[in-house]
């Protein structure tokens, strides 16, 4: 079992790393905060499957509840940071 | 092998092939609200069925209930924050993707 979550941490690592691509390259700003929220929540799938691996799940889910929360409040921000509709109807 | 370990494993198996799908997804569509029908329902159902997964092969625990508030609180939010710049993009007035057309107006359906 111990190999087979390393092996899922691996491959969930590389599909992240494979998700950057959206962020740096994406053609407008929405796309790139939308693949910044998905990275985050790989992010904090990253955080539990490594928390099992390292034996102290304890720990590591109090830090996965706090990137879940901040994600959440990140994406809703630069949302209602970047809404220009006042300024021009669609 | 106990069943709930295989169990567990099951489920992560699941929760990994939507992810790879919502990767996939975000990486080939060829508009921005394509993109977010793969990253608002793919990621979410994938990061569920993983979650749930761990929390099966946890057992009764105090971080399995943390593991659980992690589970519900990503069923409620990330569809929420999908929707929100979904709206953002479409107030501010970003088109959505058509199929490009002739000169003379009609559909090149292929």
């Amino acid at each position: 079992m111990s190999s087979f979550l390393l092996a899922i941490t691996i491959f969930i690592a590389m599909l992240t790393a494979a998700s950057m691509y959206r962020v740096a390259v994406g053609r407008t700003i929405f796309d790139r905060i939308i693949a910044a929220g998905l990275v985050g929540t790989n992010g904090f799938i990253l955080l539990t499957l490594v928390g099992f691996i390292f034996g102290r799940i304890n720990m590591f889910v109090d830090l996965a509840i706090a990137y879940a929360l901040l994600n959440f409040v990140v994406v809703i921000v630069l949302g209602k940071y970047f809404d220009r509709g006042r300024e021009k109807q669609p | 092998m106990p069943v709930l370990t295989i169990v567990a494993m099951v489920l992560m198996l699941g929760g990994a092939f939507f992810l790879t799908v919502s990767s996939i997804g975000l990486l080939r569509l060829p508009d921005f609200y394509a993109r977010t029908h793969a990253v608002g329902k793919s990621e979410t159902l994938g990061s569920i069925l993983m979650l749930s997964g761990l929390a099966v092969y946890n057992g009764w625990e105090l971080s399995t209930f943390k593991i659980l508030f992690i589970l519900v609180f990503v069923l409620i939010a990330n569809p929420t924050a999908t929707h929100a710049i979904s709206r953002a993009a479409l107030r501010s007035g970003l088109p959505p993707w058509t199929r490009k057309k002739k000169q003379n107006g009609e559909d090149n359906k292929k």
